[in-house]
Parts: C-alpha cells; sequence; structure tokens
C-alpha cells in the first residue's frame, strides 16, 4: 500500500527537514555573522545573534594583512590542475575499465578505494621527503600532483559508474557504422557521459578546494590555498574570531557559489544509476 | 553479394570453448535464421560474424575474401541489436546519417539517403525526434534504418523483436520479411523463438551448445528432423515424445509425435484423461494424462472436450518420428 501523504505529514516533514537544515548550516551561518562582528562582540557572553554593531573592519584587516587574491588564485589552480589532471588519467582507466573489463578489474577498484581508507598522514613523512629532495615544497605543481592522486580513486569509481550506465551495444553499434576509437568516444561515449563527467568534475574541484592536511603540511605561502590562509589566522597570537571568520568567509564564498549553482548537477550525479 | 562462409570457427571464451569448429555456407540474398535454446551460441556466432567478437580458430569468408582479421566496418555488414542500441543524443535523422557521416560522404548524399530509407520505414514525421520520444516499433524501424542506408552486403538481426509486445512483433516480423523481398540482401536473423524462425527463414540453422544440430528449410525441419532435439525444439506445440514399451513397438527407443498428428476419438490406441483444454477457435489444445505421460493435442477447429473427459488417441503412424538410444533420427 502507498503511504499516505496528508498535509499534516507534509508540513511536519517539512519543518523536520528545515531543522536539520539549519542545524547543519548553523556553523556556517554563526561563522559569516561573526565575521560582521567586533572582536569583543564575537566573544561575548551570552552570544548576540543580529543584535551587534555590523562592521566590515575585519574583512580589511585580513585584506591588509594577507594577499586574499593570491592565496584564492592559489586554491583555483590547484584545484583545477588536480582536477583536469585526474581526469585525463581516470577517463581512459574508466573507459577500460568498464567496456573492457579483466578478470581482475573489480579487485582493482576495491583496492584504489582502500587507500583512500588509510590515514593520510601516514604517508606525509615520505611524500614530505620527496617533495624536499624533488624542489615541490611550496609549489602549485607538488600541490596538483598530490591532490590529484588523493582524489584519483574517488574520480575513477564515479567514471567508472557512469561509463558502466552506458550500454555497450551503443559503442558495438558505432563500430559496426565504422567508427574509429577516436570517434566511438568523441561522438558517442562523450555526449552520453557528459553530464557524469561534469559532476565528477564539480565533486572534485569542490573536495581539492576543501583539502587542508597536504595544502597545509606541504605549502607555507608561495603556493598556500585559501584552506592554508584560514590556518594562518587560527595561530600564533591567540584566536582573533571575528578575523578568523572573516577569512574563513572569504575562504568559503567561491566554492559555496559554486555548489549552490551547480547543486542539481550534484546532487543528479551523485544519485546517478541508483534508480533506474 | 552477401555470400558469407564460415570454415572451421572456433571461439574460446578463456578455458571454455563455446564454439567447437563450425562449416556453414550462407548464400547471396539468403534468409537465414540461427534458432536455439538460451546459451547456444547463436548470438556470440552472429558477433563473431559481425567482428565484434575474435575468432579463436578457422576463417571468416565474406564474398569469397578472407575478412577473419577485418574490423567490423571493414566487412560490409550492418546490424540490428536487441536492444535497438540507438544513439540517445541524436535525432533519428542523425542516427540514421551516422553510418554515412563516418563514410564521409558529402551532406547531399546523406540528406538523400536518410530521406528515402525515412520514407521506406514510415520515419520520415519523426526525423527530427530523439529516440527517446519513439514507441519500441519506432525505435526499431530508426535501427533498421540505419542498417539500410549503408547498402551492406548482409544484415544482422541480434533477437530483434525481442523487447517488442505481442501484437507488434507480428508486424515487425511481417515488414522485415518485406525488406527482405524489397532489397534481396543476405540476412542473418538470431532468435530463440521457433515461429519467427520458421516465418522467417530461408533457411534455419538450429544450434546447440555451438554445435548446428541441422541445417534446412523451415519444413525439411519440420518433416526430417534429423535427431530428438531438433523435433522437439521445432514446431508449436512441442512434439510429444513416448519411449518404452510403446516405442519398442515401432522398434525404436523413443518415438515422437507431433500435437497435429493425434487424432482424438472414441476409440483408438491411447487412452486418456484431458487435464487442460485451451480453445482458441480456430484449435483446440488438449493436455491428456495417459500412461506415457502427458500428450499434447492440437485438435482443429472447437472440441467440446474439457476437464476430466476421458478420451482416445490414435497418432497418425505415417508421421511418427522414431529416434535411437542416442536421440538420432533413424
Amino acid at each position: 500500500m502507498a503511504r499516505e501523504s496528508t498535509p499534516q505529514r507534509k508540513i511536519v516533514v517539512t519543518v523536520i527537514a528545515w531543522i536539520i537544515a539549519l542545524a547543519i548550516f548553523f556553523p556556517i551561518l554563526w561563522t559569516i555573522l561573526t565575521s560582521f562582528k567586533t572582536e569583543a562582540q564575537a566573544i561575548a557572553i551570552p552570544p548576540r545573534f543580529l543584535n551587534f554593531d555590523w562592521t566590515l573592519a575585519n574583512y580589511v584587516t585580513v585584506q591588509e594583512r594577507s594577499n586574499y587574491f593570491g592565496h584564492f588564485m592559489n586554491s583555483v589552480i590547484i584545484s583545477l590542475g588536480s582536477t583536469i589532471l585526474a581526469l585525463a588519467v581516470a577517463i581512459p582507466a574508466a573507459w577500460s575499465m568498464a567496456f573492457v573489463p579483466g578478470k581482475r578489474t573489480k579487485d582493482v577498484l576495491m583496492w584504489m578505494l582502500s587507500t583512500k581508507m588509510m590515514p593520510a598522514v601516514g604517508v606525509l613523512i615520505p611524500i614530505y621527503l620527496l617533495f624536499r629532495d624533488w624542489g615541490l615544497l611550496d609549489t602549485r605543481a607538488g600541490l596538483i600532483i598530490v591532490l590529484m592522486l588523493m582524489n584519483l580513486p574517488i574520480v575513477v569509481w564515479m567514471l567508472y559508474t557512469y561509463f558502466k550506465e552506458i550500454p555497450g551495444e551503443i559503442l558495438e553499434a558505432a563500430r559496426m557504422d565504422g567508427a574509429s576509437l577516436g570517434k566511438e568516444i568523441l561522438y558517442v561515449l562523450t555526449p552520453m557521459a557528459v553530464p557524469g563527467i561534469a559532476s565528477t568534475l564539480l565533486l572534485n574541484i569542490i573536495l581539492a578546494w576543501n583539502e587542508a592536511f597536504w595544502t597545509l603540511n606541504l605549502t607555507t605561502s608561495n603556493a598556500a590555498p585559501l584552506s592554508t590562509f584560514i590556518a594562518s589566522y587560527s595561530s600564533p597570537e591567540g584566536l582573533f574570531y571575528a578575523k578568523l571568520s572573516a577569512a574563513s568567509t572569504l575562504a568559503i564564498a567561491p566554492i559555496l557559489i559554486l555548489g549552490w549553482f551547480s547543486q542539481k548537477q550534484l546532487v543528479r550525479g551523485l544519485t546517478f544509476g541508483a534508480v533506474k | 553479394m552477401g555470400q558469407i562462409e564460415l570454415k572451421g570457427v572456433t571461439k574460446r571464451f578463456g578455458d571454455a570453448e563455446v564454439i567447437p569448429p563450425l562449416d556453414l555456407q550462407i548464400n547471396d540474398g539468403e534468409f537465414v535464421v540461427f534458432v536455439g535454446p538460451s546459451g547456444c551460441g547463436k548470438s556470440t556466432l552472429l558477433r563473431l560474424i559481425a567482428g565484434l567478437e575474435d575468432v579463436s580458430g578457422g576463417e571468416i569468408q565474406i564474398d569469397g575474401r578472407n575478412a577473419t582479421a577485418e574490423r567490423p566496418a571493414q566487412r560490409g555488414l550492418a546490424m540490428v541489436f536487441q536492444s535497438y542500441a540507438l544513439y540517445p543524443h541524436m535525432s533519428v535523422r542523425k542516427n540514421i546519417a551516422f553510418p554515412l557521416k563516418m563514410a564521409k560522404m558529402s551532406q547531399r548524399e546523406i540528406d538523400a539517403k536518410v530521406d528515402n530509407a525515412a520514407k521506406v520505414l514510415n520515419l520520415s514525421s519523426y526525423l527530427d525526434r530523439r529516440p527517446g520520444q519513439l514507441s519500441g516499433g519506432q525505435r526499431q524501424r530508426v535501427a533498421i534504418g540505419r542498417a539500410i542506408v549503408r547498402s551492406p552486403k548482409a544484415f544482422l538481426f541480434d533477437e530483434p523483436l525481442s523487447n517488442l509486445d505481442a501484437a507488434l512483433r507480428v508486424n515487425m516480423r511481417l515488414e522485415i520479411s518485406e525488406l527482405h523481398n524489397t532489397l534481396k540482401t543476405t540476412m542473418i536473423y538470431v532468435t530463440h523463438d521457433q515461429v519467427e524462425a520458421m516465418t522467417m527463414a530461408d533457411k534455419i540453422v538450429v544450434l546447440q551448445a555451438g554445435r548446428i544440430e541441422q541445417v534446412g528449410s523451415p519444413l525439411d525441419l519440420y518433416r526430417h528432423p534429423k535427431n530428438r532435439f531438433v523435433a522437439g525444439f521445432i514446431g508449436s506445440p512441442k512434439m510429444n515424445f513416448i519411449g518404452g514399451a510403446e516405442a519398442a513397438k515401432y522398434d525404436a527407443h523413443e518415438i515422437g509425435i507431433r500435437p497435429e498428428h493425434i487424432d482424438v476419438g472414441t476409440t483408438g490406441a491411447w487412452q486418456g484423461r484431458v487435464t487442460v483444454s485451451e480453445h482458441l477457435g480456430s484449435d483446440t489444445y488438449l493436455h491428456v494424462q495417459t500412461d506415457y505421460g502427458i500428450i499434447n493435442v492440437r485438435a482443429d477447429g472447437e472440441v467440446a472436450l474439457h476437464h476430466g473427459d476421458t478420451v482416445w488417441l490414435t497418432p497418425n503412424a505415417a508421421c511418427i518420428h522414431r529416434f535411437d538410444q542416442s536421440g538420432n533420427t533413424l
């Protein structure tokens, strides 16, 4: 029997959904509000919600103290660079695993994913030493390589899932119709996989943008993205909550806007294949 | 021309030999149907001919030319898939034009050929739609359209009607037969449905476990099956098989008698009780419980027999098929 959807039930469900959504969003909202307070109001007890003296002083200070635009550009270059590099490696890999699977394809996929379960700190020392020896510390290229490698398993998995959804018979039809491998990928596979490739790209940009462990440990100033920029406000003179909040707001704003405009694509991408 | 010859063709997947060495001759203009139960290798055989699978041994000749190592497109064959395999992101026009575009034909030529194919297949008013906006039958016609624009040496059909409902299937079956009469191009058609095989084929190839059991015209297979497998597979409803003493009377290990070759009366050879009667108007199908098991009978017209009635069955002696211990026809 289908579950009945009465108006009362709808209202209750909607209210619960809003409460959960607000609870999840609250820390971000609080950060944004705090960024407009003075340092004293930021730590005032009881906390002030909206009744405080709104000020932009923190943003001015943050701008003066550090080069926001430089960090922003680093974030853009590192997240885009690592994503494009990951796609370039993952598309052929996922293609071959989806359409020409071998006996061990499933094992390879599981093994790739299992590397994500290992704590990153376990390989920090070797990677740090390698980076030091190769002169990659505090370089964008170094971070692009590391973040690409970190996210590669997820990218391959996502693309593999999308490609699996494309019936092999369609590619065979293209082969019968005289398409070479290149044309088959260009005219048939890629147009059919565009939604999947796009959501993989978006998710990977977001993951790379938010990455903090490697960016904090492998950069200091030159290649430091926004995640490192936030961290620089948490020390060493003690915590300045208002300034820290202003920096955080500036750091998350671009990705929040990107996520907002692409949310349909992201949700569709992540639930792709779940329902036929 | 579209003459295809398989010489000692084999296919192995790992250690499993799905097609043991097999020879087959398909003449130009013939409508050949590969038929057999699921997993008998009929689709694999078609894919070997298409070039979508590599042969493990033997040779495939197309018009006397060794095509074994050629890529699918080089063989000049066109294939219609079970799932239609249309390009979902292209319009019907672009779907049909795709092979011509790959062949680098001029746009003028492409347009003319597509329009012509659309006319033949009644698709002219759908050319700008996407496959997703078409019904199953229309999609199948687009798939056929994409095949005919190439003017291939032979058409390969891989169970093309199995996704359609029963009524549409009969229509499409007629359309494909008509198409064959018009184009007179070689067609190889794979199906597990023996009715499709009987109604469409010039020549039926019955396969089991990758082996060819028999090759012949539909009526040839119906009248003179080489063995018990072919006898049981061809014909609907299925042939009845009786062993033991009754078969021994005919000097055989087992005998087979088709449901339409048994008379129903008040006296006769075998007594039985009707368990199920199916009244189709034109025919009546009776399932009769006898000492030899359930025997299916097909009687012409309406026969007023129902569940529980006692009947006598008499096989038409001239139509009895006799099999030896290993299932071969005597």
